[in-house]
């Protein structure tokens, strides 16, 4: 680690305006934070005396849990904060609701927003830090960072490593960060899925596009299954489930064809035999439930950063 | 008595009469009756030396909000701004709430649009009831209330065969009838447009295709009908060609381009700013180009701000949520000069043509035109003057405004409006 480097945002909206050096900076924090979780008291004071708000204005489990536990570990208060509306322009307005937080004295706001920008929002309203924990389409970096976290703790590195991510690239915050941490990190992406869950321009993003994952899953290290998430679709973006598993589901099957040590990924929740066959998540390759608990460490980095960058900036 | 305001001096402009050279003009009460060189007698002067003076300037499109969102604008403040901007006639939008749908909200903005007393208002009726897109509005009833024109903007008419029926009913009142071409469904949940940059920002896009193919189906309506046309505020390289051949196979259309369209790109919405959130959106630098383009060959007839004022609350929400539009009628007169006249476009009688006379055409009225005997709405210019756009001093009530903070060139010093000085940037 270069002990020159000083971390200074604080805030953490999305990955596309990190550089690879700021993003290997949280991974080798997150690394100084991983082995809490085997400790007996899992607890540091760092962030003593420091109150994070979660902010979720969508349904989580995972991210939100993750999100409290970092906190806890850092010996913060946090306060929980749900909406899950998803009416955006009803009742209180985002920067209300924000401001009324701020004033009782918050530290570190953690957003969760079904609008993409809400965060960014947040930053011209408020004086706190605000984390981004997945906002619309846009961009979800902590879930990127817990993967390639995940990436560099089976393979050492993410250079020359070739990541599938599969699915509906068009409606997924996870891709876009993925996308940025694995291309910056020295990865090479293709994006698999149907061209109607495409969105516009893809390739000039620096990705490879496949419509195809039986013609790439050969050349894969890493295979990042996407979530289908049927609520946030739409219209008729594909003709049925039974369709597009068909053609872009992992299965046993196309597991065969994969290389021996291909990582398996997923974000979660997953929905077992629609993009991922149960035996495959839950086999040897599979690499799920280590993301969630990477999740933590990553989030305990991002809070000590952006609170660090915080103190500095005041 | 007669009242008389002499204008010395001043670069006389009149694109109609394809005059441009050093004139004195003379107004009695509201006419103009004496252009050339003319000695001061009992006249109040103004000393337009080193001044462009014109027609009074037309805008197309604007939205006042009255009735039914005051606290956004009202037609006595959407009518000083007008003037303030150099524009002495303007149409209204019927996209009010309620709409303009029947002959009474006409007779409504008129009389609220005289007691103002400052911009002359023309109104544009809906073509169907409420702007469902479903039931024709009462056309004729709004025609005989003086409606100038009708459109359902804020969204176009879906159903084609109540389009096609709205152009044949409108034709038998020697109306134009206008649209803002967007295709719903194509357009889906839109707040942007579509590609690189809505990718990146997770936006929903709007295709281009959306303006497009209604655009292409209004045209095939037309060729039917034979109804005089006039599509809204165009914003790609697709659509000024679709217009383009439908010029050249000589139907009865027209169109306008916005200051908006002709200076800024998607690209300026990557910070989630709403105040560049519009419709139809921001496009791409090579749109951009075709439009200025389809300006130069004279596909475009019109330049037509869509004033769109909103509140500072309702634009600070989330891009999804906040509404489209940008207000921008005080500040387009140098917005136009920096997309048009500044990289040599177009020259200043070409602009002011396209301000003047040419909308006067698309609604079918005698105006825009500077010659003795004509209605005395005058605009004076001063094409050096730099200032900086300050939407914060805005006479409009509202302050979406990309544009704040831009320093620019060309300010309207006087505006006259039937022979009256209804604004003095002296104050």
């Amino acid at each position: 680690m270069d002990t020159e480097f000083q971390w200074r945002h604080k805030h953490l909206i999305g990955l596309a305006e990190l550089s690879r050096q700021e993003i290997e900076f949280i991974l080798d924090t997150a690394k100084g934070f991983e082995e809490f979780s085997t400790r007996s008291v899992k607890k540091a004071p760092t962030l003593r005396g420091k109150v994070v708000v979660n902010m979720f204005f969508e349904d989580s489990t995972r991210t939100r849990n993750s999100f409290t536990l970092a906190a806890n570990r850092l010996s913060a208060d946090v306060i929980e904060f749900t909406k899950t509306s998803s009416s955006v322009n009803k009742g209180e307005t985002l920067i209300d609701t924000a401001r009324n937080l701020e004033a009782m004295g918050v530290d570190i706001v953690v957003i969760r927003h079904s609008a993409g920008g809400a965060p960014k929002l947040l930053t011209r309203s408020i004086k706190a830090c605000v984390v981004n924990a997945g906002d619309g389409y846009h961009e979800h970096p902590t879930q990127a960072l817990l993967d390639a976290y995940t990436i560099r703790q089976a393979k050492g590195s993410l250079d020359g490593l070739t990541v599938g991510i599969v699915g509906d690239i068009a409606h997924s915050r996870v891709a876009r960060s993925n996308i940025y941490a694995m291309n910056k990190l020295g990865a090479k992406v293709i994006v698999v899925g149907p061209p109607t869950l495409m969105p516009a321009k893809i390739a000039q993003l620096g990705v490879r596009v496949s419509h195809n994952l039986d013609e790439v899953i050969e050349e894969l290290d890493v295979i990042n299954m996407l979530r289908i998430q049927f609520e946030r679709m739409g219209g008729n973006m594909f003709p049925s489930v039974r369709e597009y598993s068909h053609f872009f589901g992992l299965t046993l099957e196309r597991m065969k064809r994969a290389k021996k040590d291909i990582l398996v990924m997923h974000p979660g929740p997953i929905n077992r035999g629609v993009e991922i066959e149960s035996e495959v998540a839950d086999g040897p390759n599979s690499v799920i439930l280590q993301q969630v608990s990477n999740g933590v460490a990553v989030r305990m980095a991002v809070l000590f950063l952006v609170n660090q960058a915080a103190a500095v900036h005041n | 008595m007669t009242t008389r305001i002499l204008i010395k001096n001043g670069r006389l402009i009149d694109p109609a009469n394809a005059v441009d050279r050093v004139a004195d003009v003379l107004i009695e009460n509201d006419r103009v009756s004496h252009i050339g060189q003319v000695s001061a007698c009992d006249a109040q002067v103004v000393n337009a030396s080193g001044k462009i003076v014109c027609p009074g300037l037309i805008d197309l499109h604007v939205h006042f909000r009255e009735p039914g969102d005051e606290e956004e604008e009202t037609i006595a403040s959407g009518s000083a701004a007008a003037v303030a901007g150099g524009f002495t006639s303007v149409v209204c939008m019927p996209n009010t709430n309620p709409s303009i749908d029947e002959a009474t909200g006409v007779e409504y903005i008129h009389r609220m649009g005289r007691q103002a007393r400052k911009t002359f208002i023309y109104v544009m009726g809906a073509i169907t009831k409420e702007r469902k897109g479903l039931e024709l509005a009462e056309i004729g009833l709004m025609s005989q209330a003086g409606a100038i024109g009708f459109t359902d903007d804020g969204s176009g008419v879906q159903d084609v065969s109540v389009m096609l029926r709205a152009m044949k009913y409108v034709s038998m009142f020697g109306r134009v009838i206008c649209q803002h071409c967007q295709d719903n469904l194509l357009a889906g949940k839109g707040v942007m447009n579509s590609g690189y940059q809505s990718t990146v920002l997770g936006l929903p896009g709007i295709d281009p295709l959306a303006e497009e193919m209604m655009l292409w189906r209004d045209l095939q309506l037309v060729r039917k009908c034979n109804c005089r046309y006039h599509a809204q505020h165009l914003s790609t390289t697709g659509s000024v060609n679709i217009m383009r051949e439908a010029k050249a196979m000589g139907l009865p259309v027209s169109c306008e381009a916005s200051p908006h369209h002709l200076l800024l790109t998607e690209e300026r919405v990557r910070d989630y700013d709403t105040n560049y959130k519009v419709n139809p959106p921001l496009r791409t630098a090579a749109d951009i180009e075709a439009l200025k383009q389809a300006i130069k060959d004279g596909t475009i007839d019109a330049l037509a701000t869509d004033h769109a004022p909103h509140l500072m609350s309702e634009k600070e929400l989330e891009f999804l949520a906040a509404p489209f539009g940008i207000a921008s009628l005080e500040c387009a007169l140098p917005l136009y000069i920096k997309a048009l006249i500044e990289p040599g476009v177009i020259d200043w009688p070409a602009m002011l043509a396209m301000l003047t006379y040419r909308p006067a055409k698309v609604l079918d009225v005698e105006k825009g035109r500077l010659g003795v005997g004509d209605r005395a709405d005058v605009t004076i210019i001063d094409p050096n003057l730099e200032w900086t756009i300050d939407a914060d001093k805005f006479i409009s009530k509202s302050r979406n405004c990309p544009y704040h903070g831009w320093k620019v060139k060309g300010k309207v010093i006087n505006t006259i409006v039937a022979g009256e000085v209804r604004y003095s940037a002296m104050g």
